[in-house]
């Protein structure tokens, strides 16, 4: 499997904090890869460098091969390299189809091709990712009156819609009722498998993410602790140290 | 009872609501001519209020210096009847197309520049736009500095005068509507939505959220620029502050219309429109001397009682009473 992001040494200070401290990770193509690590250890640092959120302070990120690390937002995303949010955000004023409608890969041409294409293609597509979350009946409804869990999946699926290559998930499964998490599951391996879409995941939820990711950073203090396989990085001392405690 | 003759225009189709306006508005100068300027100048609070509402409405972004465009499109209109030399109808025609484009250079440029901030800065920002322009404009006398500029006199005859601005208004009017109306449909209207909803989600989607945000501007800047040629020669005199860059007045309506109306709706700006310009003019009429506190009043009461606009209010009261779309 080639390498789809390289992520090389990459920090990020916060004044005289480092919140990312010579960071580096890989994620495979097609592969799921998790990433760990106790709270305010980095990792949604390390997503809003990767998605271009914030110029980095060293180091260097590559997608496809080509450095992104100087690229904006929005010119990373076209380029196929999507995240969702932990705080959840969609258009909430906006039906869910419409959300769905904008999300697509079509949305992200110029005013132009924004004119030629009207507002109705792609809607099988849509509906068809509405239903694979299970949101097909509320397709009508405002996406701001869904329940948060609900608008988790909706922003899932939006994020679908876009045909990403690789997408970053930050903790898909928080504030999910424990009773839908394991259909979200399948439905992460299901995109990952049948639209083959490659997934770096942050997750807390140590079951979860140890049943779905092949390859797992665990992160700390800003720095990477453990990388590897789940059973190696779960047993590893400095990983059962940093969430657990030093003995 | 209400509720029921809510139901019952929502049972008439849009088209069919569409003919009768046309009807009407067709109709309206020659049943009622003494009233033809006042009812030309309603045509231009509703450009004033759509336009108004494209950014502050669908996009989400307050501006406070649409006036700008306005009084660009007074002197570049004014300025093209006064020099080209063309015949009356020629030069106003080319003086009308400049005044819409000059008003869509001046929004690209100031896009270009005030777009990237958001919320209530770009408020702010904008705010500072007609001030500026109104004084830079009293300064300069190519165009008359601070005493403006007279407009050539209309040739035709008695009485025609009215008429023919009425329908000049009607038509920018009508023609911003529909390029608006169907603008919205599109998936650039889609687009400006999701700016509105969520900037920052919109640009990790790939959007290509600035120059949606210009572009846009410089669409609603077009139609207003366009009025406000037309609007300097309805009026046959030009006052740098008064009148062009006139930010006390038509800055201020043109939000509180919207508003009034209901933002981010295709029919909320112009329903908005037609009740602030009457309601205003019966202010005139029948207040006067206390007009302006009335208006004044009016604007607290909009603000406490509808602040969602009309069209909002009658979408919560559907919402409420499970009535469906028509």
């Amino acid at each position: 499997m080639s390498l789809l992001l390289d992520v090389r040494a990459v920090t990020k200070r916060y004044g005289g904090v480092v919140a990312n401290d010579g960071v580096s990770l890989q994620v495979r193509e097609g592969e799921i890869a998790g990433l760990i690590g106790p709270n305010g250890s980095g990792k949604s640092t390390l997503f809003g460098a990767i998605c271009g959120a914030f110029p980095v302070d060293g180091g260097e990120i590559f997608f496809e091969g080509t450095p992104v690390s100087h690229l904006r937002v929005g010119a990373i995303a076209r380029r196929g390299l999507v995240r969702t949010y932990q705080q959840t955000r969609i258009y909430g004023e906006m039906t869910c189809m419409e959300n769905m409608r904008i999300s697509s890969r079509a949305a992200q041409g110029n005013f132009l091709s924004l004119l030629r294409l009207k507002a109705r293609g792609h809607e099988q597509h849509a509906e068809d990712l509405l239903a694979f979350v299970g949101l097909y009946e509320k397709r009508l409804e405002k996406a701001g009156s869904l329940s948060f869990g609900q608008q988790k999946l909706l922003e899932f699926a939006m994020a679908l819609m876009s045909e990403p290559k690789l997408l970053l998930l930050d903790e898909p499964t928080a504030g999910i009722n424990p009773t839908l998490i394991n259909g979200l599951i399948d439905r992460l391996q299901r995109a990952n498998k049948e639209l083959g879409v490659t997934l770096l995941v942050i997750e807390h939820n140590m079951r979860v993410i140890m049943n779905l990711a092949q390859h797992i950073t665990c992160l700390a203090h800003g720095r990477v602790l453990a990388s590897g396989a789940p059973e190696a990085v779960r047993n590893d001392p400095h990983v059962l140290d940093a969430y657990l405690g030093a003995q | 009872m209400i509720d029921t003759v809510l139901d019952r225009i929502r049972a008439i189709p849009e088209a069919g609501l569409l003919i009768g306006l046309l009807v009407i508005s067709l109709a309206a100068p020659f049943v009622m001519p003494s009233l033809a300027t006042q009812m030309a100048f309603l045509w231009l609070m509703v450009v004033m209020s759509q336009t108004w509402d494209t950014l502050g409405g669908q996009l989400g972004y307050n501006s406070f210096g649409n006036v700008l465009f306005f009084g660009v499109g007074c002197y570049a209109a004014a300025v093209v009847q006064r020099d080209s030399g063309l015949p009356y109808y020629d030069a106003l025609a080319l003086g009308l197309v400049l005044a819409g484009f000059m008003a869509v250079l001046f929004a690209l440029v100031f896009g270009f520049a005030l777009l990237g901030i958001r919320g209530h800065y770009f408020a702010i920002a904008t705010l500072g736009l007609g001030i500026a322009a109104g004084e830079l404009a009293a300064g300069w006398d190519y165009i008359g500095a601070g005493s403006g500029m007279a407009m050539p006199l209309y040739p035709g005859g008695i009485g025609s005068r009215e008429l023919f601005f009425y329908f000049v208004m009607f038509g920018v009017a009508t023609a911003c509507f529909f390029t608006l109306r169907w603008l919205y449909g599109t998936r650039f209207g889609l687009a400006m939505n999701a700016i509105r909803d969520d900037e920052d989600k919109a640009e990790a989607m790939g959007l290509r959220t600035t120059s949606i945000k210009i572009v846009a501007w410089a669409i609603s800047a077009f139609y207003l620029g366009v009025a406000g040629g037309v609007a300097g020669n309805m009026l046959g005199f030009i006052d740098p502050r008064d009148v062009a860059f006139s930010g006390a007045t038509f800055g201020v309506w043109m939000v509180l219309m919207a508003i009034l109306g209901g933002k981010g709706t295709l029919w909320g700006p112009v329903i908005g429109a037609v009740i602030f310009h009457i309601t205003k003019e019966l202010f005139w009429t029948y207040l006067l001397g206390w007009q302006r506190v009335a208006l004044g009043v009016l604007i607290v009461v909009i603000v406490l009682f509808f602040p969602q606009g009309i069209m909002g209010w009658v979408e919560a009261r559907r919402a409420k009473t499970g009535g469906q779309a028509a």
